[in-house]
């Protein structure tokens, strides 16, 4: 258990240390600004769209974020030591996972009241789309992680990552834009029934990510 | 008899074994999948034009067919997959990888015939009816799939990666199937995905089975045809020193 804690650990250090917490958040508040040159100011426009767009957006930052999740560990060697340890390898992708879901998602989470602002978010949907992020979390954290693991061996793999990954993204999104959805039309009810599904969904990825991704990992080293 | 089972199975992970095989059936697939394809096309022509949707009904009898060999096609890489990790057939991966563009140009039929289909029945090209959102997302899962084969250098890493992608993806198709169905009932309820379906007529039915069973005896004979390729061009490539 100790390697778990040290690989988590590790991982949560280097993203605050290498900056990659404060891109992905620069990354959210830029691509946000985007939206009101592209469909015009107006505010009651943006207050209709505003939980779509955040849900997108933030799907797109994880996407960005997601070749420095194991290329890094590639190059530098990182993963003949995670092999190489008495530990088995998907206790220790479970560890990197939970450490990506710590420095992304919580950060990202916590700045998107402040993000809301920008696209005129209703105050009654901040609370629902925050618990919807925080729960939808895991299962875009496994799911981007399945897609960055086969792609390691690629070089410059960022856009191909993408294009495995956004697929798998669909019922996520679906189901995470429709609760800020439902949370906006109906007074800041809580759509109890899609958050019961996306966490329903990050608990299948979250057991079953880790295996894949470790058998993919294997085949890297065969 | 298992042993004989998987003796069977590792009889053509010789791929010369596999070539004798494959050209033994090479014609035969192919004269039965352009026979059967010119009779179901004849069989179209000749079915009586729906009351409603008058000439245009005829688009389905290429449409739906292909929809099927989409999702067959997918299932069977799934499946190739799943026995090549298994059994570490290098067969397995081979079929996968032919498979694939395979697949993914059935789908590209499905969503054009139903993009040609829907203008004239709904007045738009393109709906985001739940059917075809899904089939969309199954194309791009195909798109991902084949990428990966093409951007992984090393054959043996590119076979393990994407047999892996394409089990992920299995398991994520009825999910996807399911969400998208709930998303799109929650948003436009009952106009376009419900059409009254009357019970299909004999006519239109046989003529449907027909192309059916046309696309997947074409989709075996592309298939055997693809992975005869791939291996003379292993050879060749062995023969050449590692180049091309």
């Amino acid at each position: 258990m100790r390697a778990f804690y040290r690989v988590l650990y590790s991982d949560v250090l280097l993203a605050w240390r290498q900056g990659s917490i404060s891109l992905v958040v620069a990354f959210l508040f830029i691509a946000l600004t985007l939206v009101p040159f592209g469909v015009g100011p107006e505010l009651a426009l943006l207050k209709r769209l505003a939980p779509g767009l955040l849900w997108v957006v933030i799907v797109l930052a994880l996407l960005l974020s997601l070749d420095r999740l194991f290329q890094s560990d590639a190059e530098d060697g990182g993963f003949d030591q995670l092999m190489l340890s008495a530990q088995p390898l998907e206790l220790l992708v479970l560890a990197k996972l939970i450490a990506h879901y710590i420095s992304l998602i919580i950060p990202l989470s916590l700045v998107l009241p402040l993000a809301g602002l920008l696209v005129n978010i209703d105050i009654k949907a901040l609370w629902p789309l925050i618990l919807s992020v925080l729960v939808a979390g895991p299962a875009l954290c496994a799911l981007g992680a399945i897609g960055s693991a086969l792609s390691v061996s690629v070089r410059r793999a960022g856009l191909l990552t993408a294009l495995i990954v956004m697929p798998l993204y669909v019922p996520v999104l679906l189901f995470g834009a429709n609760a800020t959805q439902t949370a906006l039309l109906g007074n800041g009810t809580i759509a109890f029934d899609a958050i019961a599904i996306l966490a329903a969904m990050s608990v299948a990825a979250i057991l079953l990510a880790p295996v894949a991704i470790s058998a993919a990992l294997r085949g890297l080293s065969e | 008899m298992r042993i004989q089972k998987t003796d069977w199975l590792h009889y053509y992970a010789n791929p010369h074994r596999f070539m004798r095989l494959a050209q033994r059936l090479f014609y035969p697939l192919w004269v039965v999948a352009i026979l059967t394809l010119l009779y179901g096309l004849y069989l179209s022509f000749q079915a009586p034009p729906d009351y409603q949707q008058g000439e245009t009904v005829r688009i389905m009898f290429v449409h739906v067919p292909a929809a099927w060999m989409a999702l067959f096609g997918y299932s069977f890489i799934a499946f190739v997959s799943i026995l090549a990790l298994i059994f570490r057939h290098p067969l397995g991966h081979l079929a996968a990888r032919a498979a694939a563009p395979i697949g993914a140009c059935f789908t590209l039929v499905a969503l054009i015939t139903g993009a040609l289909w829907g203008q004239p029945m709904w007045g738009t090209w393109w709906v985001w009816d739940a059917r075809l959102t899904s089939v969309l997302v199954l194309f791009f899962i195909y798109i991902g799939y084949i990428s990966l084969w093409r951007a992984i250098e090393s054959p043996e890493k590119a076979s393990r990666a994407a047999a892996i992608l394409a089990i992920v993806g299995f398991i994520n198709v009825p999910i996807i199937k399911f969400s998208v169905d709930w998303w799109n009932t929650l948003h436009q309820p009952a106009s376009v995905s419900r059409f009254a379906r009357p019970a299909i007529h004999p006519d239109i039915l046989y003529p449907l089975l027909m192309m059916g069973v046309a696309f997947m005896v074409l989709f075996f004979a592309l298939l055997i045809t693809r992975m005869q390729v791939e291996i003379l061009n292993q050879r060749a490539r062995r023969r050449l020193g590692g180049g091309v």
